[in-house]
């Protein structure tokens, strides 16, 4: 009896401390559930040439210079391209969180071009394994062509771009996706062309440091026409980021920074040393809270 | 004998009876508010859930770092991408005591000054730290709140040099609870 007794008086100094250390299971039964979305697959809203997976949060304004010199190869007397220059100036907006749209010009070719972003699906971590992004933009070439017979109408000076994003943040460094496109053009260069495109884009990022990554891109084409000038869009670069600012500096085949451009009229052989240097600086402004 | 025992069992429910003097807030209110050179940075927590013993002094508090609200967006992502590492550290904990509990009465509505000192666990790094809160007693409630500074670098929250004009060493934290007793 004596040692029941004992025991119990033991046990009632362990019966408070248990009290006391369970606070934090309690508050931890009361907290609310951790978020699952997953967030900033990549850093800035192009991969490279290509869009990202990333759309802008609501009432961001993303003004985004694009600059692409002229090709490594061209020699020194051209400081290696440098000498020539070739600039998109743009903007994203952030509709919604996942709705976005953006407008810019490209001095190559004296393109407009303007694009709608609608994110699907987002990662959810257990939930939703990847991220999907519907992509539509159409380009306006506005360069003279300078033929006699007189400059070819609007129509078939606008070309079509339908683009679906998949992507998955595999680890907080480690980011894929791919991009099945359909470039249709309402008028083609050469009666062999075909007005439909399809190609499927692929890249990914690795982040070196929490603010530096190394990203590639590369667009595949299905039914480009055989003994065409025309070469895949290969890219590669970095992104730097710092606070408002996301600068990319990359190398690639393609000139043109709007979709059609250097999904379909690559023509630079990028293992001939045909690579441009280029930057893209991206700096966000909150317009709307 | 017998009246020992029951004696005895009667005392451990009295100690069980201690569950009772928790209070509890689900919706607490933690912000920090950095000054520097280029620019304020200001976010808001309001999900924060506290729970305070109030015959132990016992306190313990947490809160999620994706739960802090930015003014703007991208800086929202780069505190919990860049920074904080939410999804590495999900989020903050303290854990400590009201030394001057003796002091405080629940029962009497008033202004009551308390000494919190505990440890507080953020982006992985745990450190000891006193805190003076101003607490106000009305009819059974709790209104608590202390304001404390906090040095980035002592939870290992690197900050580039490029936007050291952008982000204080030091950040002003205040949090304030409201707490109300906690139903069995």
């Amino acid at each position: 009896m004596r040692s029941f007794l004992l025991a119990i008086l033991m046990m009632l100094p362990l019966w408070t401390l248990q009290a006391q250390e369970d606070l934090m299971d309690l508050v931890d039964k009361e907290s609310e559930e951790e978020p699952h979305i997953t967030e900033q697959t990549f850093k800035g809203t192009r991969l490279i040439n290509g869009h990202s997976i990333e759309t802008r949060k609501k009432g961001v304004l993303d003004v985004i210079i694009g600059h692409r010199f002229g090709r490594l190869n061209s020699g020194a007397y051209e400081l290696f391209g440098l000498d020539e220059s070739n600039v998109r100036l743009g903007i994203d907006y952030g509709i919604t969180d996942r709705f976005n749209a953006g407008f810019g010009r490209n001095s190559f070719e004296k393109t407009y071009d303007g694009f709608l972003k609608y994110k699907i699906l987002r990662q959810e971590k257990a939930r939703v394994p990847v991220s999907v992004v519907a992509f539509s933009s159409a380009a306006l070439k506005t360069l003279k062509t300078g033929d006699p017979a007189g400059e070819p109408d609007l129509n078939s000076r606008l070309t079509y771009s339908y683009q679906i994003i998949i992507a998955k943040k595999f680890t907080p460094s480690f980011s894929f996706q791919i991009s099945p496109t359909m470039v249709h053009r309402n008028a083609v260069p050469e009666a062999q062309d075909p007005n439909d495109i399809y190609a499927l884009g692929a890249g990914g990022r690795i982040k070196l440091t929490k603010r530096l990554s190394l990203n590639a891109e590369y667009y595949y084409q299905f039914n480009r026409v055989e003994n065409s000038s025309m070469q895949n869009s290969v890219a590669i670069g970095f992104d730097i980021e710092t606070g408002g600012h996301v600068f990319q500096l990359h190398f690639t085949n393609s000139r043109a920074m709007n979709e059609k451009g250097f999904i379909t009229e690559t023509t630079g052989d990028f293992f001939d040393a045909d690579i441009h240097f280029g930057f893209n600086i991206s700096r966000t402004f909150q317009l709307y809270e | 004998m017998k009246a020992l025992l029951v004696g005895i069992l009667f005392f451990g429910f009295l100690s069980h009876a201690v569950a009772q003097s928790k209070y509890i807030d689900r919706n607490g209110k933690a912000s920090f508010f950095s000054s520097a050179p280029m620019e304020d940075i200001e976010a808001h927590n309001n999900q924060a859930v506290s729970i305070l013993d109030v015959k132990s002094g016992e306190i313990v508090a947490s809160m999620l770092m994706r739960s802090f609200n930015f003014r703007k967006a991208l800086m929202e992502e780069h505190f919990n991408e860049n920074y904080i590492e939410s999804n590495k550290y999900p989020k903050s904990t303290f854990k400590g005591k009201v030394t001057n509990v003796e002091q405080f009465d629940v029962t009497k509505n008033g202004k009551y000054s308390l000494d919190v000192t505990g440890e507080i666990t953020l982006h992985g790094v745990t450190q000891k730290i006193n805190v003076k809160a101003d607490a106000v007693v009305e009819n059974g409630t709790i209104k608590a709140k202390a304001v404390f500074p906090l040095v980035v670098q002592d939870f290992k929250i690197e900050v580039p040099r490029l936007v050291r004009n952008n982000i204080a060493e030091k950040m002003e934290v205040t949090v304030s609870f409201n707490y109300q007793p906690m139903k069995p």
